[in-house]
């Protein structure tokens, strides 16, 4: 929550603005770390974006909460919280039998009463250890001070980790998120991608939890990769936009944050999702003009 | 509160004001609860009630920051929101990814009236923002209890009204339609009150945690009957019953939040009753003399 508008002022300059704010040692690893997890963030939100699963998504996010929250408790670092808490969801939400044809939807309720259960556990952990209840706003909310070079390494690992695996499962990924029947016949393991890609966004989740805080993370994985599908239906045209628009957001709610007294979680939400407008009304204009083309709304994939 | 002295007398609990308020206000937001969490789950929309509860946050907090009744911001924001998810989607239903994107936006709008608020309005109270996020049903005054009687009590009283043409519309739309039922405007107006009911449970259970309060009745309710109408009454039965036993367990230890308590017995009774039913196959819910209730 904290902002940094005290030591900061505009000169009108904005290359004198731009060095001023990188001669600070914490505004460098918030901007390091920060490309870390947009880019890791952006490509495994856009495959969550294809496989319709912002709910599993946004749940395996918040969930760091109570994991960081413990991890306090216990004295451990907070990102080892965010990890074992949103892969342990990630695990949770994947043992959930598949749509069996039920009257109602079993699994959304699960993944719905668990968010609320482990969130629940967060604020007990918070109120039977009253030392650190200053720090929940930063937990949910994220905050840009206090990255560590140490912390900006591991980021930076995570997030070359996250893209090389979607690289990797790239192929049958695609054709299990599009047309998972087509990729059964032709033997993909629907399932276990289905598992291994839910850890994959829960270690993305953990990642960004520790820039964006917990209840913010979901922005970051959701809104630049909806405005990515919204641009082009090309699968890898799509990642890199996807990737390339989270960075920028992060990067300018940063640098927008450091000069204005309102939090970073405001502005690269505010900025991810103005960037969503604008998406759509290119896609408008441009849907008008290609009359009876195809849907530029899902990608189009050659298997 | 005394942990040991209660543990003997449990009924001694409602000699105090505060927990004949909470008791007053929490079975207005546990029948409402469990009858709009019943159709929220039937009609697989359990996300769009994970984002109004997320914006009730939000509108919480500008209202605090705008120095105005916290209810107020609370209301107008969910039951605004709700009306434009059901506005954006075809059915009255809005895309996920739709859903998703506009309220990621709204709870970042949420973090700034939080930094707003703690900025100017701090001295008031630092902690708005967590018992917004996880509820503080033990800290309401009475008039609140009251207000949130009478707004649960309206709440259940719509659900009630709606539920054979809604049940009508969620199971087969396409045939309702053609019958003349209104699918869309109930579509969108079963969001409106869906984000009044978020409204009403951020007082007692916290944005955060009210989902489980949604859902979990509600999923438990469908374990134990395939008859539609059994399911909603026995939905809005567990949740009273939830509810009211977790306001005891917070009474009782004196340090688990009240809410969390629900939440917890909500979830645990889910999983005993889903574990319970799990060997027999159940059929769908029988929505056929519904349909042929409704059908005019």
């Amino acid at each position: 929550m904290t902002t940094v508008a005290s030591v900061a002022g505009l000169s009108g300059n904005p290359l004198t603005d731009l060095s001023d704010m990188l001669a600070y040692p914490f505004m460098v690893n918030a901007f390091r770390a920060g490309a870390a997890v947009a880019v890791v963030a952006g490509v495994v939100g856009w495959f969550m974006v294809l496989r319709r699963q912002s709910f599993a998504g946004h749940t395996i996010a918040v969930v760091g909460f109570p994991g960081a929250a413990g991890a306090a408790v216990l004295g451990l670092a907070a990102a080892d919280g965010y990890v074992a808490f949103c892969v342990i969801a990630a695990l949770a939400i994947a043992a959930v039998p598949p749509a069996t044809r039920r009257a109602f939807s079993e699994e959304s309720a699960v993944t719905g009463t668990v968010q609320a259960v482990l969130l629940g556990l967060g604020y007990l952990f918070v109120t039977l250890y009253h030392g650190f209840v200053s720090s929940v706003d930063a937990l949910l909310f994220g905050s840009m001070l206090g990255i560590t070079t140490g912390q900006v390494a591991e980021l930076a690992v995570v997030a070359v980790c996250g893209v090389a695996a979607v690289a990797v499962l790239w192929r049958p990924l695609l054709l299990a998120s599009v047309v998972p029947d087509l990729a059964e016949v032709r033997g993909v393991p629907v399932r276990l991608l289905s598992t291994a890609f839910l850890v994959l966004l829960g270690l993305a989740a953990a990642a960004a939890s520790q820039i964006t805080g917990s209840l913010l993370v979901f922005a970051l994985l959701v809104m630049p990769a909806a405005t990515a599908q919204r641009l082009t239906a090309r699968p890898l045209a799509g990642v890199v936009a996807s990737a390339a628009i989270g960075l920028v957001v992060t990067w300018a709610g940063l640098a927008v944050a450091y000069y204005s007294p309102y939090p970073i979680g405001f502005w690269i939400t505010t900025l991810a999702f103005a960037a969503y407008l604008a998406a759509h009304l290119v896609a408008l204009v441009r849907e008008r003009r290609v009359r009876g083309g195809r849907s530029l709304r899902r990608p189009l994939v050659v298997a | 509160m005394n942990g040991a002295w209660a543990l003997a007398d449990p009924l001694g609990m409602l000699s105090h004001a505060f927990m004949r308020d909470a008791f007053l206000a929490g079975t207005g937001v546990a029948l409402a609860s469990g009858l709009v969490g019943f159709f929220l789950v039937l009609r697989s929309q359990v996300f769009t009630g994970d984002a109004l509860s997320h914006v009730a946050f939000t509108g919480a907090l500008a209202a605090l920051a705008a120095g105005v009744d916290l209810r107020l911001g609370l209301f107008v924001a969910t039951v605004g929101v709700g009306i434009l998810l059901g506005v954006l989607g075809p059915r009255g239903r809005a895309d996920d990814v739709v859903i998703g994107s506009v309220f990621a936006w709204v709870l970042g709008l949420g973090v700034l009236f939080l930094g707003i608020y703690t900025t100017t309005r701090s001295t008031a109270g630092g902690n708005a923002g967590v018992s917004v996020l996880f509820g503080s049903i033990f800290g309401l005054s009475s008039s609140s209890a009251v207000d949130a009687l009478v707004v649960g009590a309206g709440l259940s009283l719509v659900m009630v009204v709606a539920a054979r043409p809604l049940l009508f519309a969620t199971v087969d739309p396409a045939v309702a339609a053609a019958r003349g039922v209104p699918v869309r405007p109930l579509g969108i107006g079963f969001l409106a009150v869906v984000g009044a009911t978020a409204g009403e449970a951020t007082q007692a259970v916290g944005a955060l945690l009210l989902l489980g309060l949604l859902t979990a009745p509600a999923a438990t309710a469908f374990h134990l009957t395939n008859r539609p109408l059994r399911a909603m009454a026995a939905a809005a039965v567990l949740a009273l019953a939830e509810v009211w036993a977790g306001l005891t367990v917070g009474y009782v230890t004196g340090s688990i939040p009240p809410s969390v308590a629900i939440v917890t017995l909500a979830a645990v009774v889910y999983a005993l009753v889903a574990l319970a039913t799990r060997p027999r196959r159940r059929a769908p819910v029988n929505a056929a003399p519904i349909i042929r209730q409704s059908v005019p």
